[in-house]
């Protein structure tokens, strides 16, 4: 839950006196322009960005107090995919699921999942954009937050890959998981509370 | 935690062999200076042998800092530094982890490589022993102490300049007390003094670096 919150880029408001609140099983999806801050929202609900004003509260304590139980609460997929290059596809889920203390058995199955049995040894590198997204998502699926904070999840995605995302948005908030997102394009959620935050609102 | 300190440690590691030009070229750097010397001065072997204390440090001095630019900037673009800073583990584990795979890297290379340098420079073998130690303790220090200028300098293009400024002035005790426990070793004097200040400076920095660096961390993802 987020009250009264304004964030500014340099001197420029981008919004003030915004309030949003979520429970288990619903889903926000904040719409908007190009430019009015959809992205610096939902980075400043990861804690990147500093709030001018107002707060964020979790589970009835207002951050920063238990901040660690928030972030392993939280899983962000931001702009960028967080992947190493350099590294294969196991070797990146590897790692990013050691950082956020989640469970590694289940990498040779969320790489099913995404449909990436055959890229699974390659650098991600070599992937293409499609792909790198789809590498992010299995990072989406290994993890048991129930918070999670997508920016344009179908950012160069597939048909395919678009009703992968629709299906593991479904399931994960018929689990009681909360989503936020951005996107451009529709996605088809249904059974689901989908709430509407618009930027040009605040 | 320790396991994140581990996976990143490995993952850093592995990063910098696929990678090898991150931490070769200050190697490289370290040789090609330090080996100009003897050319530069000429082959005078008593001048070389009085300079070279000085020489050494001040070459692994700026080999360290050329190669600190990247200690944060390729995680910052790929991406990876939001990851780690949403890790619910303690930020300052996870930057040791980070600067320990960096010193593994560019410090022990370069602490290895010395004495053959300390040859080219006529050092007296009596003094090998300050130099290993005194770099020993040095580049860790100097590791540690960097990476909060690389930290704070992350999100600038071109920060390499502002990290030098940044990070000199606080290496300065650090390259003085090397230094000049090589030349005291040269001269056969005590070196215990010299070696307990760079250990109390390596002491202070371990303790105090890593938060300081995941505080700026936090700073620059904005």
């Amino acid at each position: 839950m987020a009250t009264d919150i304004a964030i500014f880029r340099g001197e420029h408001c981008l919004f003030s006196g915004l309030n949003l609140a979520l429970g288990s099983g619903q889903v926000l999806q904040v719409s908007g322009d190009n430019g009015s801050g959809k992205t610096t929202l939902l980075r400043g609900l990861c804690t990147f960005v500093p709030l001018e004003q107002g707060q964020i509260s979790w589970r009835g304590s207002v951050l920063p107090r238990d901040r660690d139980r928030y972030f392993s609460e939280l899983t962000y997929l931001g702009h960028h995919e967080g992947l190493k290059g350099d590294l294969s596809v196991l070797e990146n889920l590897y790692a990013s699921a050691s950082l956020s203390a989640s469970d590694i058995k289940g990498i040779p199955a969320a790489i099913d999942r995404v449909g990436l049995q055959a890229q699974a040894e390659l650098p991600c590198r070599s992937l293409s954009a499609g792909q790198r997204r789809r590498v992010s998502l299995a990072r989406l699926l290994l993890s048991d937050s129930p918070l999670w904070i997508l920016d344009e999840p179908l950012t160069s995605l597939d048909r395919h890959g678009k009703s992968l995302v629709e299906s593991l948005l479904v399931a994960h908030v018929e689990g009681g998981g909360l989503v936020v997102y951005t996107t451009h394009q529709p996605l088809s959620l249904p059974q689901c509370d989908v709430q509407i935050l618009k930027m040009s609102d605040w | 935690m320790g396991s994140a300190f581990l996976s990143l440690l490995k993952r850093d590691l592995m990063l910098a062999l696929r990678r090898s030009s991150d931490w070769l070229n200050p190697l490289i750097f370290f040789i090609i200076v330090v080996s100009l010397f003897p050319l530069g001065v000429g082959p005078d072997g008593e001048l070389l042998r009085e300079i070279a204390p000085g020489v050494l440090w001040v070459a692994a001095l700026l080999a360290t800092l050329l190669g600190l630019d990247g200690l944060f900037k390729s995680d910052h673009d790929d991406g990876t530094l939001e990851q780690l800073l949403l890790s619910p583990h303690p930020l300052s584990v996870l930057v040791l982890a980070k600067i320990t795979a960096h010193w593994l890297c560019s410090g022990l290379p370069l602490l290895l490589l010395s004495p053959l340098l300390a040859v080219f420079m006529q050092l007296p073998s009596a003094a090998l022993p300050a130099l290993l130690a005194s770099l020993m303790l040095g580049t860790l220090s100097l590791c540690l102490i960097g990476a909060i200028g690389a930290a704070l300098t992350v999100s600038l293009r071109k920060g390499g300049v502002l990290l030098a400024l940044l990070v000199l002035p606080l290496y300065i005790p650090v390259l003085i007390f090397g230094s000049s426990a090589v030349v005291a070793a040269a001269s056969g004097f005590a070196i215990e003094a010299q070696l307990s200040i760079l250990g109390a400076i390596l002491l202070l920095s371990l303790s105090l670096a890593p938060l300081a660096t995941a505080a700026a961390l936090r700073v620059s993802a904005e």
